[in-house]
């Protein structure tokens, strides 16, 4: 099964970077919390112990070839959305949503599980029905479906971010399978109504969010505190920032989550703009080597696979990064690599396993 | 090549390709440039913002739940209390500050120093608790001399307040400050340094119910970290409120009734196991722990040898004496044995193999049968009726009674007793039972242990007719705005299938403990309500190991530590049963002199209220 031929051609490159944004997200980690948590294991500390946890699972993803996830699609992909529709039964409520399934050891969120899964049934969806033409807007229904069923239940929870998510990665492929430019058009014509009509779905605070973002000084002290606090934050850094530990925004804790979806902001005080430009190309590079992992994979599925596993990728740090600078609501997205918390990170290595499985077969024939 | 490989020349493809790098690229770059936007264009404005920026977010305890008995009457609460702090950035000069505040403190301004160097790296902002809990008057003194001690600060928090002291502490248990371990631990995650927990008792078990949720408020402060103004945002949430099964006046009365003795008590309601009351004394107060107790303190609890920290209801292990001798009569009648009225002739003594074991009435009792031999306490019948049971089917009745097993009660160190039997022993000590030991187990001796709450169990189980209730503790569990979250109910663990006729004959032989003559627990009889009783002498070191007749131990002259332990266990009203109680007196030498005039005070304190409630009270 494994052979050892594949060691040779085991992608550094990609395995660099990530270690690479990982280790400057922990640094950043123990900055922002030096001033807190006096005991207990420091979230840095746990940090690593994820990092080198979901190291583990990547290279362990290496060794069966990314293929025999082809057959499995289906049936991961009807667990997932039971597993999805049972946490809307029998879920752990907390904060006021409903994500978790109690495990006992730890709390399963399906939502995130169904992030990789959506992106492999998908994948072997278009690999098996590809289009050279483009996708009609009939042959659309049956991805389409695929896609809506668990971004709705993941809305129900309510998770408005990783539905949004779901939602992004989907269109992701489908646009890059192909889809002709009549379907197109009227699917951009829907989506704008839908998004129209979608505002009246909203839950109160949901709306609330997009609200204050659009204005965050209605609420200056509520729900626009994060936007204003993170704005001030990253504008604060200037050109070369504060310096390691100095940011005064995050060291006396004006700033809210500054260690899970705010991590970002930490940085942008603390390293100014130069920090951000070289963190962003950093990311820009990852994204940059997984579609370049797309182009050579060996197969069709292996493509699309690549392909949604560097969408999933580049929208949680698009959408994240709009979110600390302004740019978009506050929807809780985090930060791959950078933001503390194991779930994030355990995605993101999973995503980071399968780019190096598929980049280490491309030349196996 | 594989036929499903894409074709590298495909030249829409390669299209497709290009447009995503060139998509990933420009999202990049509109983020590139919102950060120059950010961080260059109005760089300078957004330094002005965090140099004046003034709020943050503290968070305020919240109060822990309080407890109720089982009529919502309060048993543990808060009170607020002052906690004298430090604010950082408003000291001009700490040594003369420390100083100062020693001497209003009445303590040493190194020790101050110390607690001041070990939370210095709390957010500047953040006080720093110097002095918890500082009585009134001092607080009264501080506040008109502030002027002289700039950077003090004075907070006041809830603390926790026990106002009857000692009574149920073991129940309630105690709260303390977390510790670096129990905050490495996972149920603890979501805690933070400084905060208090319960450390034992109701207050641990129940500690994700009592906790509350923290609030918060918004705090204005400059960039150095000086507080300005303050408001709340979210106010905190106060822990939910437990109600006990216990009845607060019948508790404090059988506190009370103990005296200076050291024991355990527990009252049991027959028709449903809910724990009326349960003592264990000496006690300690658990006030001491909620505001730091002191190692003197700690020190005279620990080293006492009365054990003020055990809860001896359901820890301490005692043997049962005497008041194991329905289970050996129950057992003989379930086993035909021997029929209640038979007679056995008691001369004072019965002999097994090389041995002898004596009745405790060295003359004897004459003919006996099943109801005086339980009045009277002859040890004699219950030996000869042992040597016909054999240990096994003695122990089967023990544990049908409820002997022998935990309950689970949300509390610390519950202990399961001992019922012996062969296959124990021969386990514990590689060893054959011998015959001695059933005869002397026949008189709960020997190897027999039982909690007080094991035997308040096994008399209500005889008192309700052979149901085996779960004793419980918690009544029920409520959100503090008084919506109902948990509640329970009576639960029958199981039926001990008693032949109400053999039952007939004990309960028969237990009131004429306390209704006959002969009675060994006469005194306690009350009136206008019929007790029946059975007393125990536990022995806690075997005197001598068969005196010779005729000599006399003077009591006074056996050391305090080597006197027997007096058990009492009797319910009531004899003819539709309601409570159940078992007490033991540590060293009181008999169980009808000593732990006898206990129950009466329970008895008497129980029914004259019940009289007084249902003749004061509306008619139903």
């Amino acid at each position: 099964m494994f052979d050892r031929r594949l060691l040779g051609s085991f992608d550094w490159v990609l395995f660099g970077l990530v270690l690479l944004a990982a280790t400057i997200g922990i640094a950043n980690l123990y900055s922002s919390t030096s001033s807190w948590n006096f005991s207990g294991i420091p979230i840095y500390t746990k940090q690593g112990y994820w990092l080198g946890m979901g190291s583990t699972i990547a290279l362990i993803l290496t060794i069966f070839s990314y293929r025999h996830l082809e057959h499995l699609a289906s049936a991961t992909y009807l667990a997932c959305v039971a597993l999805l529709a049972s946490v809307l039964i029998f879920g752990k409520t907390s904060m006021g949503a409903t994500r978790w399934i109690d495990l006992g050891v730890f709390n399963l969120q399906p939502s995130e599980v169904m992030k990789v899964v959506i992106i492999i049934t998908l994948a072997a969806y278009f690999s098996q029905h590809e289009s050279n033409e483009g996708y009609r807007l009939k042959e659309l229904i049956a991805p389409g479906l695929l896609l809506a069923i668990p971004v709705i239940l993941t809305m129900k929870q309510p998770d408005l971010g990783t539905a949004m998510l779901l939602l992004f990665i989907g269109m992701t492929m489908a646009l890059f399978a192909g889809i002709r430019r009549y379907a197109l058009t009227i699917l951009t014509l829907l989506a704008s109504c839908a998004m129209t009509g979608g505002w009246f779905l909203l839950h109160g605070y949901q709306k609330d969010r997009i609200r204050t973002f659009l204005d965050p000084e209605r609420d200056p002290l509520g729900t626009g505190y994060h936007i204003i606090q993170s704005k001030i934050a990253v504008g604060s850094g200037g050109l070369w920032g504060k310096g390691f530990m100095q940011g005064t925004q995050s060291q006396l804790s004006f700033l809210p989550e500054r260690h899970t979806d705010f991590a970002f902001s930490v940085f942008a005080e603390e390293w100014g703009l130069f920090g951000c430009i070289l963190l962003l190309g950093l990311y820009l590079a990852i994204v940059l080597r997984g579609i370049h992992i797309a182009r050579k994979a060996d197969s069709s599925f292996g493509m699309y696979l690549a392909i949604g596993v560097t969408a999933m990728i580049f929208w949680h740090i698009i959408v994240n990064l709009g979110m600390v600078i302004g740019l978009l609501p506050v929807v809780g997205v985090p930060l791959p690599l950078f933001s503390y918390g194991g779930t994030s990170m355990v995605t993101t290595m999973i995503g980071c396993g399968l780019l190096l499985n598929i980049s280490m077969r491309r030349f196996m024939f | 090549m594989a036929l499903n490989s894409p074709q590298p020349d495909d030249l829409s493809r390669k299209r497709r390709f290009e447009w995503l790098m060139l998509a990933a690229i420009f999202f990049f770059t509109l983020l590139g440039i919102r950060l120059w936007s950010l961080q260059i264009i109005y760089g300078d404005q957004y330094q002005t913002l965090s140099q004046k920026n003034r709020t943050r977010y503290i968070p305020i305890a919240a109060p822990r739940g309080p407890i109720y008995d089982r009529e919502g009457l309060l048993l543990v609460d808060n009170r607020p209390s002052f906690t004298v702090s430090i604010l950082r950035q408003e000291v001009t000069d700490k040594q003369q500050l420390l100083t100062r505040l020693a001497t209003y403190l009445n303590s040493d301004w190194q020790q101050l120093e110390a607690d001041w160097n070990k939370r210095r790296y709390y957010p500047q902002y953040r006080p720093i608790p110097l002095k918890h809990d500082v009585a009134r008057t001092t607080i009264e003194n501080l506040s008109e001399n502030s002027i002289d001690l700039p950077g003090m600060l004075i907070e006041v928090q809830p603390m926790r307040a026990y106002p009857y002291r000692e009574a149920a502490a073991h129940i309630f248990g105690h709260i303390g400050a977390i510790t670096e371990r129990e905050l490495t631990q996972q149920r603890y995650s979501d805690y933070h340094a400084g905060d208090y927990i319960g450390k034992s008792g109701i207050e641990k078990h129940l500690e994700p119910y009592l906790r509350g949720i923290a609030g918060e408020k918004l705090v204005e402060v400059d960039v150095k970290g000086k507080k300005l103004r303050q408001h709340q945002v979210r106010p905190p949430l106060p822990g939910k409120s437990i109600f006990l099964t216990l009845d607060r006046s019948l508790q404090l009365q059988t506190e009370q009734a103990f005296g200076d003795q050291s024991g355990a008590a527990v009252v049991l309601d027959v028709n449903n196991g809910d724990i009326l009351a349960m003592v264990s004394r000496p006690a300690f107060d658990p006030a001491l722990f909620a505001s730091g107790i002191s190692n003197d303190q700690w020190q005279a609890l620990v080293n006492n040898p009365d054990h003020p920290l055990q809860a001896k209801a359901i820890s301490g292990q005692y043997p049962p004496a005497s008041t194991y001798k329905m289970v050996t009569a129950l057992a003989a009648l379930h086993e035909g044995v021997i029929s209640p009225n038979d007679l056995i002739d008691c001369e004072g003594r019965t002999t097994v193999g090389n041995r002898s074991f004596r009745c405790w009435k060295k003359t004897g009792h004459g003919p006996t049968n099943l109801k005086k031999a339980l009045r009277e306490s002859c040890d004699v019948w219950f030996y000869e009726v042992s040597l016909k049971l054999g240990i096994e089917r003695m122990s089967t009745m023990a544990r049908n009674l409820g002997l022998g097993r935990t309950y689970d009660l949300p509390l610390d160190s519950e202990q399961s007793g001992l019922i012996p039997d062969k296959t124990w022993k021969r386990n514990r000590y590689n060893a054959p039972w011998y015959k001695g030991e059933t005869v002397i187990a026949a008189i709960g001796q020997g190897y027999v242990l039982a909690t007080p709450l094991q035997l308040a169990v096994m008399t209500s189980t005889i008192a309700n007719g052979g149901t085996l209730y779960q004793p419980h503790l918690i009544k029920r569990i409520e959100e503090f705005d008084g919506k109902i979250l948990k509640q329970y109910g009576p639960h029958i663990l199981h039926d001990s299938e008693l032949d109400l006729e053999d039952l007939s004959y004990v309960k028969r032989g237990m009131e004429e403990v306390v209704n006959h003559p002969r009675g060994t627990g006469k005194s306690t009889a009350i009136d206008g309500v019929i007790i029946a009783a059975k007393t125990g002498t536990a022995q806690v070191v075997r005197l001598k190991d068969d005196p010779v007749d005729g000599e006399e131990v003077d009591i006074e002259e056996i050391a305090y530590r080597h006197r027997d332990h007096a058990l009492f266990v009797a319910y009531a009203p004899a003819k539709k049963p309601e409570i159940a109680v078992a007490i033991i007196v540590e060293h009181g030498q008999h169980g009808g002199s000593a732990a006898g005039p206990i129950a009466k005070q329970i008895f008497k304190h129980y029914f004259t209220t019940k009289a007084d409630t249902s003749t004061g009270g509306p008619d139903v």
